[in-house]
């Protein structure tokens, strides 16, 4: 070729316009769900496989960066959809007024009603303090065998981390006037508080500590990625708090129809049957095959605690306060 | 520097600064400003008015921010002290290995340096078990003695690098005549290293202050809980779970200036470099005896303290080393490309601020200053600033490499700075005259004159550049992007998907890139055999 330079861009732009063709579904998302061991990789292949499109997930950071994110952005956004909000989230998220109803009606396996014309629930887990059976034979039934054992435990901190503020909710649901007394009684339980959940968890496999804030189905991690059946999830009487993690569209996107599929999608089985052992949570839907073998060993609470997105918004402030002043002694 | 000798001829020998240095440091001088200012500024023109306000939670925050930066400033470049002098004096095998890895910890990303010193002084670490075996009740690291811990494990290495480089600029013949003149221990820390320290030691304590400034997920891990929550967490908070940009902004402001205040007062008190002519020549023996044995506890229990949490990292990790997933090995390229360009970066902002410190005539104290202080406003806020200039303009997602490298190359700039400054001041104080004298030019004074003294100190500050890049999760979270993940991104992920194991190993694999990374640029840079006593 005498003209190596007009060819590239000859090349280049075939490149471009065959990329033209094909519509980019761009989805923000926290960054765990993207990496190579969540379930952004398997997702992105099965949904185009049925899409004719390009998925794009962006990773920022964790829920509450994400949606901190799309407030920094504003209506100018690139994002088509939101996928990894909670419920702590949902009210704030629905102020901002970038979201559109998903108009979905679905069929969803949670322990709880839904009903959110702008957030649909893809995934969902109890949270729970988690031992080692073996240094912790016989753990605590409730917060207040807790307070009353000489256990110690790592939580994360509610400003900084979604399962932290999942505690701080717990505890609000579960007692209500009365959490102030259990934080208070708690108080000398907690051997630290840390920014996010993995630094916990990783004290917690250290054996710094004797139980850390996770999720019921943490266990589920050992057994079937380890083969480690020691890690168990402590059954509380007074019911555990819930975690469910939406998606929403946003309503300045220019794939409206391909965020409808996508959300469409989300509940089938090419996503759902990813979730289990990706995410280590429970699928909004299950899918055909079932949940994975070693789930059936986790443990599954009777009374599921959630407060109303709205509730949580409003009892937010009010809850850090009592928890930072109770902590902070 | 002026104070160096007030010749009336001194306009003869002293140089000005030449136009393109001049060009260079207007342009790093901006680039500095635009990262602070610029992204302080683009976070407030975002926040809704008036919803910025002090809560009294600030007020414990802020109390608690200055306790422990003050008091981490102070433990690490007090025991910094001791450990340099006898490293500055004593000659012993394997002591430049011993010197590299006792800068270790300071490069170590910092959850991977929690997780080393929590193996030793944790619950359940080393130090407890022994007691136990022992038959002594356990201590807790976890309170402020946890963040001090920390602190002190992270900072000794720079605190006593900067100030061993303070003990390698004292002439030899200065020892040379002590000895003659028979000067006891005291005598000598009168004449001679009592001022040596006074010019290198408050530089120290505002280096470490700084870096504990902006501490936040060590100082709650290690400090218990809310008690140990700094200004950077409520910073952390007004963005992530107020979404209070105005609040969040207000938080940083009162963040720098903390940082500049003490910057101010320590200025205030260091001496000012004076010109101790000398010929670069060995030191003579120090003192046996009693000064040996305490050299060599000093050494001993510096080295301890600092090595065995890194020796857990190492033993944790080696086992998962060679079976690392593709993605993590993937990564590391990305790592070096943004080490790479970072250490660029350095290379010219400390080029044009050091010479316009060393040269420009009434901005010099601005030059310096301005590096010294070239990361005041909270990380967090920086990262978010720049992402609120940038995306209206481009995709976030394509600054990610050089906007961390810049990030990275401007937290390093005040290390690199306090490193190189003396070392210029020293040779042009030394030098100067008689480079004038013999009608040296400009290159030939930069090539012969400069660069050979400047050149150790150089290798070390870029060698610190690349490491701290290397192991850096600030800003690139921000602009990230997939497939563009650097190794600290990968470490974080492999964390956060239950793989302890793997993240051990990866923990491991950039503890040897970010050291790999420093001693070759400190060899390559700096030169293989001193010239010079010391470092």
């Amino acid at each position: 070729m005498r003209n190596p330079t007009l060819a590239a861009g000859l090349l280049m732009a075939t490149a471009l316009a065959a990329q033209a063709d094909t519509p980019v579904l761009t989805v923000y998302t926290y960054d765990s769900f993207v990496s190579r061991w969540g379930p952004g990789p398997a997702v992105k292949e099965a949904f185009e496989a049925e899409c004719g499109c390009e998925l794009n997930f962006v990773g920022a950071g964790d829920g509450a960066a994400l949606l901190a994110r799309l407030q920094l952005e504003g209506a100018r956004t690139e994002a088509d959809v939101v996928l990894g909000l909670d419920t702590n989230l949902t009210a704030r998220a629905a102020e901002t007024g970038l979201f559109a109803p998903h108009g979905i009606e679905a069929a969803l396996d949670l322990p709880v009603g839904w009903d959110d014309e702008l957030f649909l629930p893809y995934d969902w887990g109890w949270f729970a303090f988690v031992h080692d059976r073996e240094r912790t034979p016989e753990p605590p039934a409730s917060f207040r065998e807790l307070i009353d054992s000489e256990l110690s435990i790592v939580i994360q901190d509610p400003r900084s981390s979604t399962p932290g503020l999942g505690l701080l909710m717990w505890v609000e649901a579960a007692y209500g006037d009365e959490a102030p007394a259990i934080w208070e009684g708690l108080a000398p339980r907690v051997l630290t508080v840390t920014a996010g959940w993995s630094e916990a968890y990783g004290l917690f496999l250290e054996g710094e500590a004797d139980m850390v804030l996770s999720y019921t189905t943490s266990p589920a991690y050992h057994l079937i990625a380890e083969e480690d059946d020691t890690k168990a999830a402590a059954a509380f009487t007074e019911g555990h708090y819930m975690q469910i993690e939406v998606a929403g569209i946003v309503a300045g996107s220019t794939q409206r129809e391909l965020a409808q599929r996508f959300m469409e999608f989300m509940l089938t089985d090419g996503f759902q049957s990813v979730i289990p052992t990706t995410n280590w949570m429970y699928p909004a839907v299950v899918p055909q095959g079932g949940l994975p073998e070693g789930f059936e060993t986790l443990h599954r609470p009777e009374v599921s605690l959630l407060l109303s997105a709205e509730e949580a918004a409003e009892r937010r402030d009010g809850a850090l306060d009592v928890w930072r002043s109770a902590l902070a002694r | 520097m002026s104070g160096a000798a007030r010749l009336p001829a001194e306009t003869l020998w002293r140089r000005r600064l030449p136009a393109s240095l001049t060009a260079l440091a207007l342009a790093v001088a901006a680039l500095l400003l635009l990262l602070n200012l610029g992204a302080l500024g683009a976070v407030l023109w975002r926040a809704e008015p008036g919803s910025a306000g002090f809560r009294s939670a600030d007020w414990a925050a802020l109390r608690f921010t200055l306790t422990q930066a003050a008091l981490s400033a102070l433990i690490s470049v007090a025991l910094a002290v001791p450990v340099a002098r006898a490293l500055a004096r004593r000659r012993f095998p394997g002591r430049g290995v011993l010197i590299v890895l006792m800068g270790a910890p300071f490069i170590l990303p910092s959850l991977v340096a929690v997780a080393g010193i929590l193996a030793i002084f944790g619950r359940n670490g080393l130090a407890n078990q022994a007691l136990a075996w022992l038959g002594h009740g356990g201590f807790s690291i976890y309170g402020l003695q946890g963040v001090l811990v920390a602190h002190v494990f992270f900072n000794l290495p720079l605190a006593t690098r900067l100030i061993l480089q303070g003990w390698a600029r004292v002439p030899a013949e200065h020892l040379r005549l002590a000895a003659a003149l028979g000067f006891d221990g005291r005598a000598q820390w009168r004449h001679i290293e009592g001022p040596m320290l006074r010019q290198v030691v408050p530089g120290a304590l505002a280096v470490v202050f700084l870096i504990c400034l902006s501490s936040f997920a060590v100082a709650l891990v290690l400090g218990g809980g809310p008690r140990a929550t700094t200004l950077e967490l409520a910073i952390f908070q007004a963005f992530r779970f107020d979404f209070d940009l105005g609040r969040a902004a207000l938080l940083a402001l009162v963040q720098a200036v903390l940082g500049l205040l003490a910057l101010l007062a320590l200025a205030r008190f260091s001496l000012p470099m004076m010109a101790l002519g000398g010929l670069d020549r060995p030191v003579p023996p120090p003192p046996g005896g009693l000064g040996r044995a305490v050299d060599a506890l000093a050494i001993t229990l510096a080295a301890a303290f600092l090595l065995l949490p890194l020796v857990m990292v190492v033993l944790r990790g080696l086992p998962h080393l060679m079976g690392l997933p593709a993605p993590v090995w993937a990564s590391v390229g990305q790592s070096l490309k943004v080490a790479g360009l970072s250490v660029l970066l350095l290379a010219a902002m400390s080029a044009g601020l050091g010479l316009a410190a060393l040269w420009a005539r009434r901005a010099a104290p601005w030059a310096e200053g301005l590096g010294m202080s070239a990361l005041l406003a909270s990380p967090m806020v920086i990262g978010t600033g720049l992402f609120i200039m940038a995306f209206p303009l481009i995709n976030p997602a394509q600054l990610a490499l050089p906007v961390t490298a810049l990030v990275n190359a401007a937290m390093a700039l005040p290390f690199a700075l306090r490193a190189m400054l003396p070392a210029l001041r020293q040779a042009e104080a030394d030098f100067a005259r008689l480079s004038a004298s013999l009608g040296l030019g400009m290159g030939a004074h930069l090539r012969l004159v400069l660069w050979p003294r400047l050149r150790r100190p150089a290798g070390f500050a870029l060698g610190l550049g690349a490491a701290l890049s290397m192991g850096d999760l600030g800003v690139i979270m921000l602009f990230a992007q997939t497939g563009g993940e650097t190794l600290p991104m990968q470490l974080h992920r492999l964390m956060g998907a239950y793989r302890t194991q793997d993240a051990a190993g990866a923990a491991l694999l950039l503890l040897m890139l970010s050291l790999g990374a420093f001693v070759l640029l400190e060899r390559l840079i700096g030169g293989k055999e001193p010239r010079h006593a010391g470092t």
